[in-house]
């Protein structure tokens, strides 16, 4: 870090809101004071397409407490080119099972609840379609999937070079539907301030990034962003699903302007999140690899199908990094889509590579068998000197350093290839690895940070980054203090609120970068300008430069999990009882909550393998299991010796920082790794995840 | 309709009028502005409103609140020294034991309540001597008797050193 005094980042300290927390202090969306408030339960149709034919209200707006039915009839007119999540009660038309079709808002939530239950919709049904399937007649290319990636890449010829292969695997994964379920549910608080049409709106909101939410909002009312003020401090968590506003938030804003003013509460319930906040598609994935007798990749096809929303697309990068992994000189990826009657898939902890890693890491470790390969060193034995596709440097790699170390302090040598050579009672135990890979995404550029100087040689640093449980509102102090040449309890942050300098939401583990290039730019602009002893109230405010890098080197975080697992040979039981993760990080600017992060990622990555599948029924269109007794995430009991180191590293290319992406990169690989284990273990390879017990009963 | 009931919050008297639908979760968010208990399920299902009621821990969506009239509900807030309250806080800030913080007052009163089943001798799952007076809280016990507490974030090995530093 050029002309920046190294003192605070690096150090593990202690979460700053971290007081808050453990207190239950801290005040999430719905905890947010204000005056006079209403609640907000929502009506969701009960089928999965057709028309609105009529609505009864009567009984529910006679009902004690109730303030106003919202309705399609009575909501306010939105942008006709707003985007069509967003664009609800705007008309008679149903497009997915549970979708909005209004709302009652009450005095209390009770009351609330009570009278939607008394409102009676009657619909004309038509013929819907949620099945999901490789040979579905309606499968389609997309012109490019998300983060503007090319649905395809061609190289070589992939079928040649696999007819002529010493060795080839061919194979089906799959991966289920998905649901993220932070613990938080998705929560607005809306209220409008002056007459319709002058007024503006204050939306205390659980989202990853005021300013997106703000910026997405504001022209689907057809209003100002300035009009638009979006306050959340404190989060608790998003994975994905808090980073676009989904259709409560626009609910709540239609109700609140039939109320002359008065706050609308909308929490929602944990079911209605299972189909408002948005999911991961399910996934059906196919790879193939060519290997010569030295077990050398001669070939590399991966290809994705996911499931998409017939009126909104959103489908996964699922095969993206694959393009940058391994060497082959013959390559070929693809995505492709099914249209559904569902609501709106979105990016999940990971979008992408969560999926395609467990395609693409389990295939791998078959072909190593399939050669005779240890699995790390067939790994190595395949390390490209360039990235593949683009033929562009990286910026920095330490991939095989990652395998390698990780091996070593994981106790890897020495493993008998051979599944099932090990057992312990009624337990079958088995080892297995799979590497991480994670890209830079430099999406939205024009972060915006400010520098103020204080009192007493204080500085308050201001922007409308968010703290979703990463850790910001610690880490951006400590870049902060650095960057000014000052100790860290001299710098007092401001975040979590659209009135700041606008920022980049907390996605694509890209937070930190836009974030903190935006401070230390301030921070540089007000030292240039002002001096080292500025006085109270000089303030600067200033645009984090672009990245002159992008698109000249291949930017990267890596990592490889190494997992040691039991199958109960009698129950098909799973459990992880080791899960060992190494990584390249660049540099770590808070070691304790980067930890944190990655064993977060990890274990959401045990979850998913083991535990978590959506099921939707298709004669109804809905999930089913839409509750945290049946769809299951991981429990402490299913979580056993986790943890998460990584390599001293900084990478000049990503950021001023040296800092790689954290928030994502745990979860990449971790399901694969458990998967290898429990072939490891069993001899029998599951490639549908979840890997449920009676998959290992044959 | 309406009753009028007192509940004792943190150690304050807090009369309060309620429809008699609602859960003692929503009296202490909605109607007594006590927000350290969080919602994350209102079935019972994620142990994020877990509160402490007259010393046991009960997660408070699943209650009725007229049914807790004359109750003394502790929170994470109001924690105090009976029930480890400091030492549990400071640990889970010592071990990172959260990352967005929602479970984290529900996981800090459970394991309160916890610490004083095993004391009692409250047998578990995971429990080999079924008849001891006091139970050992190993790593397998302390996660077994933590698992109705579900945290997104994943901080259980965090979580996990938390508490296993105030149970010794
Ligand atoms: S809110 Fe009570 S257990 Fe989830
Ligand atoms: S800290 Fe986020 S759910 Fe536990």
């Amino acid at each position: 870090m050029t002309g920046v005094a190294e003192r605070a980042v690096g150090a593990p300290l202690v979460r700053r809101d971290g007081p808050l927390k453990v207190t239950g202090r801290a005040a999430y969306a719905y905890e947010q004071p204000v005056a006079d408030p209403l609640y907000l339960f929502p009506i969701e149709a009960t089928v999965a397409r057709g028309r609105i034919v009529s609505i009864d209200a009567a009984a529910a707006e006679a009902a004690d407490g109730v303030v106003v039915v919202l309705t399609h009839r009575n909501a306010a007119r939105l942008a006709p080119d707003a985007d069509p999540e967003l664009r609800i009660l705007q008309d008679d038309v149903i497009r997915f099972r549970n979708q909005f079709v209004g709302a009652v808002v009450a005095e209390t939530s009770e009351a609330a609840r009570y009278a939607a239950g008394l409102v009676r919709v009657e619909y004309e049904e038509a013929p819907h379609d949620v099945t999901f399937r490789a040979d579905h007649p309606e499968l389609y290319a997309p012109e490019s999937v998300n983060a503007g990636i090319a649905t395809d890449s061609v190289f070589g010829d992939v079928e040649m070079a696999l007819a002529k292969a010493h060795r080839t695997i061919d194979h089906v994964y799959s991966t289920p539907l998905e649901h993220h379920n932070p613990m938080e549910p998705h929560t607005t608080v809306a209220a409008w301030h002056g007459e319709d049409g002058s007024g503006r709106l204050t939306l205390h909101d659980s989202n990853q990034g005021a300013s997106t939410a703000r910026s997405m909002l504001a022209p689907v009312l057809g209003i100002a962003p300035e009009r638009v003020r979006v306050i959340s401090p404190y989060v608790g968590g998003g994975f994905g699903s808090k980073a676009m506003p989904h259709a409560h938030v626009v609910l709540a804003v239609l109700a609140a302007r039939l109320v002359g003013g008065r706050p609308v509460k909308f929490a929602m319930s944990r079911r209605q999140t299972f189909t408002q906040a948005s999911h991961r598609s399910p996934q059906i994935q196919r790879v193939r690899l060519g290997a010569d007798r030295d077990g050398r990749l001669t070939a590399i096809a991966h290809g994705s199908i996911a499931q998409t929303s017939r009126f909104k697309e959103f489908v996964e990068q699922t095969t993206f990094v694959t393009r940058s992994m391994y060497a082959a000189p013959n390559r070929s990826t693809t995505h492709r889509a099914v249209p559904s009657d569902v609501s709106v898939p979105g990016i999940f902890r990971a979008p992408g590579e969560t999926p395609g890693f467990f395609a693409l890491e389990s295939a791998m470790d078959e072909m190593a068998l399939a050669c005779g390969i240890d699995p790390v060193e067939f790994r190595v034995r395949n390390e490209p000197e360039r990235e593949p596709e683009t033929g562009l440097p990286f910026s920095s790699r330490d991939y095989v350093a990652c395998m390698r170390e990780g091996a070593r302090r994981f106790g890897w040598e020495g493993r008998d290839p051979a599944p099932g050579g090990t057992r312990a009672g009624e337990w079958l135990i088995g080892t297995g690895m799979a590497g991480c890979a994670y890209p830079a995404y430099f999406l939205r550029g024009g972060t915006q940070a400010a520098v103020e100087a204080l009192p007493d040689g204080r500085y308050r640093v201001d922007i409308a980054a968010a703290d979703i449980g990463t850790g910001a509102w610690t880490a951006l102090a400590q870049v902060s203090a650095d960057a000014l040449g000052v100790p860290v309890e001299d710098v007092d942050m401001a975040i979590g609120d659209s009135a700041l300098p606008p920022a980049a939401m907390a996605g694509g583990s890209m937070g930190m970068t836009f974030w903190g290039t935006a401070i230390i730019e301030a921070a540089r602009v007000l030292r240039e300008r002002f001096g080292e002893r500025p006085e109270p109230g000089a303030r600067v405010t200033a645009t984090a430069p672009d990245n002159p890098h992008v698109g000249k080197v291949s930017m990267h975080a890596y990592g490889a999990h190494f997992a040691e697992v039991r199958v109960n040979a009698d129950t098909g039981e799973v459990r992880v009882s080791r899960l060992l993760g190494m990584f390249d990080l660049g540099r770590v600017i808070n070691p304790r909550t980067t930890r944190s992060q990655l064993i977060g990622g990890m274990i959401m990555g045990l979850s998913m393998a083991l535990h978590e599948e959506g099921v939707r029924d298709p004669r109804f269109g809905h999930t089913v299991n839409c509750d945290l007794a049946q769809y299951h995430i991981a429990a402490h009991a299913d979580v056993e010796d986790v943890d998460a180191i990584w390599l001293d590293g900084d990478d000049r290319y990503y950021n001023p920082m040296g800092a790689k992406g954290v928030g994502e990169t745990g979860i990449v690989g971790a399901a694969a790794a458990i998967a290898n284990a429990a072939h490891h273990a069993t001899g029998i390879r599951v490639r549908d995840l979840p890997m449920t017990p009676e998959k290992f009963l044959r | 309709m309406e009753a009028t009931i007192t509940l004792r919050v943190d150690g304050e008297e807090r009369p309060v009028s309620l429809d008699t639908r609602t859960s003692l979760l929503d009296a202490l968010r909605e109607r007594l502005g006590v927000n350290a208990p969080k919602k994350g399920c209102d079935h019972g299902q994620c142990g994020a409103c877990t509160v402490l009621v007259d010393g046991r821990r009960v997660t408070s969506c699943l209650l009725l609140a007229v049914t807790q009239d004359g109750a003394s509900v502790v929170t994470a807030a109001g924690l105090g020294a009976e029930a480890e309250g400091e030492p549990l806080r400071r640990a889970f800030l010592d071990h990172d034991g959260f990352q967005c913080g929602y479970c984290t007052p529900g996981q800090v009163c459970s394991a309160a309540g916890m610490l004083r089943e095993a004391r009692a001798g409250h047998a578990s799952h995971v429990t080999a001597d079924l008849s001891a007076d006091e139970i050992p809280l190993d790593d397998a016990e302390i996660r077994e008797r933590m698992s109705g507490n579900l945290c997104r974030c994943g901080a259980y090995p965090n979580i996990l050193a938390a508490i296993r530093e105030v149970a010794r």
